[in-house]
């Protein structure tokens, strides 16, 4: 093969796979933006004849999609500023500091990596029944508030810190909790940015575990609000993509803005196995 | 404060958390997994009995559980390789040192990746739709009779495997595109002089180098594959005939819809010991022929 011609069919190739890649996307889009029943002409159109915001207004106004959205939003926030703070404090604590038994609780976590999260969903469930968080936002956010997963990524990144430097501290007379705060914590900057976004994406795309424990609408985040839609309206498309459009668009606008990030931590998480 | 309780303060929050609402709820699995927990244990404690293995028992003789776990084995089975052979192309075109605006392809094919399963699904749930669906649109340009993705129980699988190789291949793709880039350029340069033809240099340097990664994002994917769950839940609920009925499926409905928390917890606990073991026997019989 002549190298013009192999280079044609590499390219040829990558363009077609981001064209699979991408058109599902795409078509939501233009979908969504189509008038009710537009979409189920034959053949199928591609873009919208006239362009219109109306399932999108249907969506907010009457579907209570709003609310969804802001529960997403609200679950989302919160499990990823608490888990950041355990996670840090965990994960630097497994990094730099001495203590009984580091090793062993340190196996320890690396073992609750390969432990299916459904395991413990039943027994969770009976767990936060009696307490009152089934049916309550806490109910997502509070087992999720650490992971094995941050505590490795961070304590990962964290060796990476020199000992002088927090020797440096100590003899200066800082405590322990003030080196955390004040040399620690500039340090993990890049590393915070990377679990931010991994548990925000995870959090926002989260469904099984959701679908257990809100059982009211009121508490719906929007993969729930999008399924249950899906089962009484599956004949609207338009309405469908839209719905599908406002889940999607926020997170595919974080990862474009922090991707380099997010990839980093993709490749940091993956040196477990 | 001395660094052992410094250490201990900044552990206790992460430790609490995790104790409480993951390992206790683990070990709590199993516990549950020996008791006829339902509604009516629910409803009062006192109506709890212990059952030994009952739940298991009752779980091999169900017909159900079988065809559950064959749709999951199938699912793994064929979706495994195909999002691998996938990931390992698009790895391997991103990797060439012919192919242009490599970031810009980079972010398009990973894209799906960190789209929310369930919105995606609604969206393939259209595109398989036989009538108006493009993907019948398109292969009826090649000649190709419209098929009933979603409705013909042959069909529906295959149709969740396509949507989760679509979905999921960037994943790995990016793993193994690191892979291939620690590999010393050397090698290929010592080989192109000994006059090896690019299928050679791939087969001979590019694969065992790579080995050791494709074995641990071989592991990772049928792990996260035997998870399957959103996809049918959302794109066939299940259906047609019961056709796409996944071991997570049946554990959710056996414990959320009918409220036999007892046997679904054996459900659980039977998919999680079959994990284990098909990673077990994969790093096994993998790690013997990577040589390590």
């Amino acid at each position: 093969m002549t190298p013009r011609l192999a280079k044609a069919l590499i390219n040829g190739l990558l363009i077609g796979g981001a064209l699979v890649a991408l058109f599902p996307m795409l078509w939501m889009v233009s979908v969504s933006l189509m008038q009710p029943g537009e979409a189920s002409n034959l053949p199928p159109p591609l873009l919208p004849a006239q362009a219109t915001l109306h399932n999108y207004r249907e969506l907010f106004l009457r579907a209570g999609m709003g609310r969804y959205w802001l529960n997403s939003l609200l679950v989302s926030t919160a499990i990823t500023v608490l888990s950041l703070a355990f996670n840090l404090m965990a994960g630097y604590a497994f990094a730099k500091l001495r203590f009984a038994g580091r090793d062993a609780l340190f196996k320890g976590v690396v073992g609750m990596l390969a432990i299916p999260a459904q395991v413990a969903m039943l027994p969770l469930f009976l767990l936060l029944k009696p307490i009152g968080l089934v049916n309550h936002y806490g109910g997502v956010i509070v087992p999720a508030m650490a992971s094995a997963f941050g505590i490795f990524l961070v304590r990962q990144y964290a060796r990476g810190i020199p000992d002088e430097l927090l020797e440096a501290a100590r003899i200066d007379g800082a405590g322990e909790l003030r080196i955390f705060v004040r040399v620690v914590l500039p340090l993990l900057k890049p590393i915070m940015v990377t679990l931010s976004i991994y548990t925000f994406l995870t959090a926002w795309n989260d469904f099984m575990w959701p679908l257990i424990v809100l059982t009211g609408q009121e508490h719906y985040t929007l993969p729930l609000g999008l399924a249950s839609l899906a089962r009484e309206h599956a004949t609207d498309t338009e309405l469908m993509m839209a719905g599908s459009v406002v889940t999607v668009v926020p997170v595919l606008l974080l990862f474009l803005a922090l991707q380099r990030y997010y990839l980093e931590g993709l490749l940091l998480g993956s040196v477990k196995g | 404060m001395n660094r052992q309780h410094a250490a201990w303060l900044l552990l206790a929050p992460a430790a609490i958390v995790l104790g409480v609402f993951f390992l206790l709820p683990v070990a709590g699995a199993f516990a549950l997994s020996l008791t006829d927990y339902d509604l009516y244990a629910l409803a009062d404690i006192h109506n709890l009995r212990f059952v030994a293995l009952n739940n298991y028992w009752a779980l091999l003789h169900r017909p159900l559980f079988w065809s559950a776990l064959g749709h999951t084995v199938y699912f793994v089975a064929v979706g495994v390789p195909l999002s691998m052979l996938v990931s390992l192309c698009a790895a391997l075109l991103l990797h060439s040192p012919l192919a242009r605006c490599k970031p810009l392809f980079r972010t398009a094919l990973f894209a799906p990746v960190v789209t929310t399963v369930v919105a995606v699904a609604v969206v393939w749930r259209y595109l398989f739709n036989t009538k108006y669906g493009l993907v019948n649109e398109v292969l009826g340009s090649a000649g190709i009779h419209p098929v009933d993705w979603l409705g013909d129980p042959h069909w529906a699988m295959p149709a969740i495997i396509l949507f989760a190789v679509w979905k999921n291949f960037g994943y790995n793709m990016i793993i193994l595109l690191a892979g291939l880039q620690a590999i010393p350029a050397e090698l290929h340069e010592a080989a192109r002089i000994d006059g090896a033809s690019t299928w050679r240099q791939f087969r001979h340097i590019t694969l065992p180098m790579l080995a050791p990664t494709l074995l641990m994002v071989g592991i990772l994917t049928v792990c996260g594959y035997f998870q399957l769950f959103a996809e049918p839940y959302v794109i066939t609920e299940g259906g047609p005939l019961q056709s796409t009925v996944s071991v997570l499926y049946l554990m959710y409905d056996e414990g959320f819809k009918w409220w036999n928390l007892g046997a679904a917890s054996a459900i659980a606990f039977l998919l999680f010991a079959i994990m284990f073991a098909v990673s077990e026997l994969m790093l096994r019989v993998g790690g013997k022929e990577a040589g390590t």
